[in-house]
């Protein structure tokens, strides 16, 4: 019943304008078939070179040693892993827009899916970084792989949380990728039968896999969609539980908590959110995509946001309360000496945490709020960086006074060295960020034209006689059309 | 794959397309194929294709995925190298919970998205015959096979009958072959009769 297909005007339309087919196509491939502008060269120019400053800091450490952080006996744990929890954390949302919702049958991830999973797989690829060159010796890194080895054999710990998130990373990576992939491939084809180029033709020739739109392909893309998508929800959620159980099955006061799992779940989707806010904000007005990430789905994601953000702010509160009202004197001393008080040494961060997590949403419960670009791209930062923080605070503040006074680490303090691999990590994933939106279509062009007679404007707006007809007269008016020419499908 | 003479047609929109095929198939010719921009629901069924089994592959390589996990884990801890871990059990079933589900969901994914691939012919240097370069834009093509029975200009005017617009007749190959999309050639054994 496609020319019936029908959804409420109480659902605002996903795609502006007068859009038919070929103008979804013409705007989406636009920027790949245009020169790359200046604002392009300068920000891929700036990526590059910190990701070259990245490469130099991790060089040094490879050649001089983890020595050359400042982690100390106590903080053995500080920025690097720190920022790799806040990677992992920022690669979430991709995954979640395009499986969890698919399952859910949500139009609006259609505008915002590719993108927001090209950025998944970015993050993770920075996030995996630093366990990798944390380890020092990083030419042992294949060590974590358990082979058949001719060092006993010696194979690694399965019950070890630390090992899980190797299988979790990896599984994930591997499996982001594969569902972003096969999404792309009817996209690419659409770039690569209209291209003229001879470099095009070859280029999007090789990287759409000789894609040509058939009826049983779709059908079986289709159906590869959906049990991706299936595999793909209890996976996301699985990935964060598993790195908070690298915290939460230890014995560390201020980690050893049974909340870890899912609150680490919902900051993961609350700071991947707002990664891909900072991240369409800026493509869809480089690009002039703001008919197709419209306000709508700003709002949409800023509703995330503010929800994500609370539960936060309550595991906040619930560990809190837990470590005060649970009588354990070395839970309450992390929280209630290591924390809250506000002059202890990491003091400071607890509250930035707080205030950039549970405070500054809130702001997303005004309509207007919601819907003001400006406040969003500011928000979204400040979310990122309380996210920072907050891995910042659980790592640091839990281990920088352990059990024996005497071993109580003095002010740590990152090295250029470290500040360099971080920066690194920002110059790879906009570097990616940079040459994908320049390559591919930044928005999923089929999955657009699939909702396009449902959801855009134009479509809206002719369904509007409808909407004013009562269902009877509706049925009366349209019996006709099914008595004489009866459509196939249903 | 032979070379065949095929009467190609498009439709612009979704439903003509399914009037279209419902016409096509009443009237006996023979449908080689549909070719859409995007994933259409009700087509596959519209043509009379059967159901996808890519699904029950799926969970064939899952289970494999778990098994492999369990087997492996438990072989590794309690047969090969059984390492006491502060006196726990060797067969420690929950604590392999993770890698299990990791391994199953791996497993199942790379397995599907290979099948696919290949159930689809789909590969770098893969290069199959383009009906109508439109048709992973805006246009929706009907690819009719003729045969010994049919009749070249009967079957073109039965297309226009039903809406079909930019009718035309291609000799090609149905399958694929290697080749890059830049050098336009026709495959190695073509006879363009």
């Amino acid at each position: 019943m496609a020319s019936l297909r029908y959804e409420s005007q109480v659902r605002p339309a996903l795609v502006e304008g007068q859009k038919g087919y070929h103008e979804v196509t013409e705007d989406i491939v636009r920027p790949i078939e245009a020169t790359p502008s200046r604002a392009w060269w300068i920000g891929f120019l700036i990526s590059v070179g910190l990701l070259i400053f990245g490469i130099i800091s991790v060089t040094h450490e490879v050649i001089f040693g983890v020595g050359q952080w400042n982690l100390n006996r106590t903080i053995g744990w500080g920025w690097d892993i720190t920022n790799f929890v806040w990677w992992v954390g920022i690669g979430h949302a991709g995954t979640l827009i395009s499986a969890i919702l698919l399952l859910f049958r949500q139009g609006w991830r259609t505008g915002v899916n590719r993108a927001a999973e090209a950025m998944t797989i970015f993050a993770v690829m920075c996030a995996g970084q630093f366990p990798i060159w944390h380890m020092g010796r990083v030419w042992m890194a294949f060590f974590v792989m358990p082979y058949p080895n001719t060092r006993g054999p010696l194979w690694v710990n399965f019950n070890s949380p630390l090992l899980w998130d190797v299988f979790a990373i990896s599984t994930y990576f591997t499996v982001s990728l594969l569902f972003w992939y096969s999404g792309l491939l009817p996209d690419l084809a659409t770039v690569r039968d209209r291209a003229k180029l001879k470099w095009r033709k070859l280029f999007y020739g090789l990287t759409s896999f000789g894609w040509t739109g058939s009826a049983k392909h779709w059908q079986r893309h289709e159906a590869l969609s959906l049990v991706l998508a299936g595999l793909s929800t209890p996976l996301v959620l699985s990935v964060h539980t598993i790195v908070s159980f690298d915290f939460a099955t230890s014995v560390i006061p201020g980690w050893h908590t049974t909340i870890f799992p899912p609150y680490f779940v919902a900051g993961a989707i609350f700071s991947g959110f707002a990664m891909v806010q900072t991240l369409l904000l800026v493509t869809r007005k480089v690009l002039s995509l703001e008919e197709y990430i419209t306000l709508e789905h700003i709002e949409v994601m800023n509703k995330v946001i503010v929800l994500t953000g609370s539960i936060v702010g309550v595991a906040y509160l619930t560990e809190l309360f837990i470590a005060w009202y649970g009588q354990n004197p070395f839970e309450n001393w992390a929280f209630m000496q290591n924390r809250v008080n506000i002059f202890s040494p990491y003091g400071w961060s607890y509250y930035l945490m707080m205030g950039c997590n549970v405070l500054s949403p809130q702001i997303f419960w005004f309509r207007k709020m919601r819907r003001n670009i400006t406040v969003t791209f500011f928000m979204s930062v400040i979310v990122n960086i309380g996210m920072w923080f907050e891995r910042f605070v659980i790592i640091v503040t839990s281990i920088y006074r352990d059990y024996l006074p005497s071993s109580w680490s003095t002010y740590y303090r990152p090295t250029i060295w470290e500040i360099g691999f971080y920066m690194g990590t920002f110059g790879l994933f906009f570097t990616c960020y940079f040459l994908f939106s320049k390559f591919f279509p930044v928005i999923a062009i089929a999955e657009i034209k699939h909702i396009l007679k449902k959801s855009g404007a134009i479509y809206k707006e002719k369904m509007d006689g409808i909407e004013k007809v009562s269902v009877e007269e509706f049925a009366s008016e349209h019996a006709h059309v099914h008595e004489h020419a009866p459509h196939a499908a249903h | 794959m032979a070379v065949k003479k095929f009467v190609v047609g498009y439709f612009e929109d979704e439903p003509e397309l399914f009037a279209g095929v419902k016409k096509i198939r009443s009237a006996g010719y023979k449908i080689h194929d549909v070719y859409t921009p995007m994933p259409i629901h009700g087509l596959d069924k519209a043509m009379g294709l059967r159901d996808t089994s890519l699904h029950t592959a799926g969970f064939i390589y899952g289970i494999t995925g778990t098994t492999t996990a369990l087997s492996g884990i438990g072989w590794i801890f309690n047969a090969d190298w059984p390492i006491n871990f502060g006196g726990k059990s060797h067969f420690d079933l929950p604590a392999w919970i993770p890698i299990t589900f990791e391994l199953t969901v791996l497993f199942s994914a790379v397995g599907m998205v290979m099948t696919f691939c290949y159930l689809c012919n789909l590969a770098p240097f893969v290069r199959k015959h383009h009906f109508n370069l439109r048709s992973t834009d805006d246009q929706f093509t009907v690819v009719l096979e003729l045969t010994a029975k049919s009749n070249e200009g009967e079957v073109q005017a039965f297309l226009a009958s039903i809406g079909a617009k930019g009718i035309n007749t291609q000799v090609a190959e149905s399958g694929w072959w290697l080749g890059r999309y830049d050098k336009d050639k026709t495959p190695i054994g073509t006879s363009l009769a």
